[in-house]
């Protein structure tokens, strides 16, 4: 128990210290920031050794699983770009992973995100037969989705009625950069909320 | 001295203009603090997919197996805890069985907090029967990838070392296709968009998320297309989980804060572009 509070209270103040550069650059920010860096290099050191290359690794090829000498080899060579003579040599394993992700990765990323959101855009324009927040909703989807793509259509200039769509184009882009950046601002916040609640709850226990 | 050489001294729009940023930041703590110290209450409704989350998980029949993928990590705690603490009390409380995996490093711990702290602390549960903790595990795509054929192969053993096959819950759940719901709780890469790849488009599972406010607006079209069966957005979809799970917690709590901080960056930003208008038509007139 008094570990824990320990913890909070060092929590609190390396949390202070990092707050105290919205004044100005500081010594205690300056050891808050080095100490973080330092201890995540330590931190993820120890953890991919523990949790990636020993059991993925060293522990098969330990059980004679010689198989394994293979990612072995390819992950050696990666490690050859530190010397510039040899650092081609790291292209085989790079060349062996974009493979690999390609491979796995097209179809299905293909099926997912272009096929599937495509089904969804193919909506009635009769009104008739649904509500009208329903009919508005799909003129939406129909118009952002035509304008959006007429916006990036360079193989024709953006003049006349074609320039008058991507312009609407624009209009749509803009909406969904504004909610974007809405929903990242709400993000941040959350962060701030989420520190302060820590001080004011575990640290100072005043809510 | 002359008339003319006199220092002018800025009017308002000018000092506003030239504002020192720490005041804004002033601001901003107070509206964060002021309301977490005395709540206002300000009423939270629940969105369309937080409710679509909140009917899949009540749709489930008791027993029916959950798998929670916890990919995330204390940067984001602030948003995604609370969720999984409320999803995990909805899911406990309809007596859904939970298999918790991870594919961040970090979040296989802040897994064995939150079952802990519901699944044995609030609901008396018991490790091994009605929820398990396979800890993390590499790889992301590659890991669902395998948790298709089989699960012992990409997890042999829990997060404690205890192999899959001593768990009697791990007996129901072999792989991917025996689980009812699946709820991927995300910070990024790997996220939502792998388990909807995999997990719904390969395997066809219903697949859930939670996401931080940053990710939200690029996982909605998962949803309006039906991939996702519902999504919480930042810790405004934690407080509308709470909400509707009527366990109301910390992504409460915090709302109060969100909206008065809200409130004061709409009202910096309207009154920034009002004084830069005011200031363009000022060096209109004097040529």
């Amino acid at each position: 128990m008094e570990l824990e509070r320990l913890g909070i209270w060092i929590g609190a103040l390396l949390t202070l210290a990092i707050f105290s550069f919205l004044y100005k650059d500081n010594p205690f920010y300056r050891f808050a920031e080095h100490l973080f860096v330092g201890i995540s290099a330590g931190y993820w050191v120890a953890y991919y050794y523990w949790n990636i290359i020993r059991p993925n690794l060293i522990v098969p090829l330990a059980e004679h699983k010689w198989l394994y000498i293979a990612p072995a080899v390819l992950s050696a060579l990666m490690l050859t770009r530190i010397f510039p003579k040899v650092g081609w040599l790291s292209r085989w394993a790079i060349s062996f992973m974009v493979g690999t992700g390609a491979g796995i990765m097209i179809i299905t990323y293909l099926q997912t995100n272009f096929l599937e959101q495509l089904r969804p855009t193919l909506v009635s324009l009769d009104p008739t037969g649904q509500s009208w927040q329903s009919a508005v909703n799909n003129l939406l989807l129909v118009a952002g989705v035509v304008s959006g793509l007429v916006y990036f259509f360079f193989s024709k200039a953006h003049t006349g009625v074609t320039g008058g769509i991507a312009r609407a184009g624009i209009v749509f882009l803009m909406v969904s950069f504004g909610a974007s950046f809405g929903y990242t601002v709400m993000a941040r916040i959350s962060l701030l909320i989420g520190r302060a609640y820590y001080l004011l709850h575990f640290w100072l226990k005043v809510v | 001295m002359a008339e003319n050489d006199r220092p002018v001294k800025p009017d308002l729009i000018e000092r506003l203009k030239s504002i020192d940023r720490r005041i804004i930041f002033l601001f901003i703590a107070a509206a964060v603090i002021f309301p977490l110290l005395r709540p206002i209450g300000f009423p939270v409704k629940a969105s369309p997919p937080a409710i679509a989350l909140y009917n899949a998980v009540e749709r489930l029949r008791p027993g029916s197996l959950v798998l929670m993928a916890f990919d995330y990590d204390p940067s984001t705690m602030a948003e995604l805890y609370p969720m999984s603490l409320a999803i995990l009390r909805h899911c406990f409380s309809r007596r859904l069985k939970v298999v918790a995996l991870a594919l961040w490093p970090m979040g296989a711990g802040l897994a064995r907090e939150a079952l802990h702290d519901i699944g044995v602390g609030e609901f008396g549960l018991r490790y091994g029967t009605d929820f398990v903790n396979l800890g993390f595990k590499a790889g992301g795509i590659v890991v669902i990838e395998t948790l298709g054929s089989s699960i012992a192969e990409a997890f042999p053993a829990d997060i404690d070392g205890t192999p899959v096959e001593r768990l009697s819950l791990m007996r129901r759940a072999r792989k991917l296709e025996d689980f009812d719901l699946v709820i991927d709780l995300s910070a990024g890469d790997p996220g939502i968009p792998f388990w909807v790849m995999i997990a719904q488009g390969r395997y066809g599972r219903k697949v859930g998320g939670g996401c931080t406010a940053v990710s939200a607006p690029q996982f909605y079209p998962y949803f309006q297309s039906g991939q996702l069966v519902g999504l919480l957005g930042g810790m405004k979809g934690a407080a509308e989980y709470e909400l509707l799970a009527n366990a109301k917690g910390e992504a409460t709590k915090g709302m109060d804060a969100q909206s008065v901080s809200h409130a004061a960056i709409v009202f910096f930003v309207i009154v920034g572009n009002v004084f830069y208008f005011l200031s363009r038509h000022r060096s209109k007139r004097r040529g």
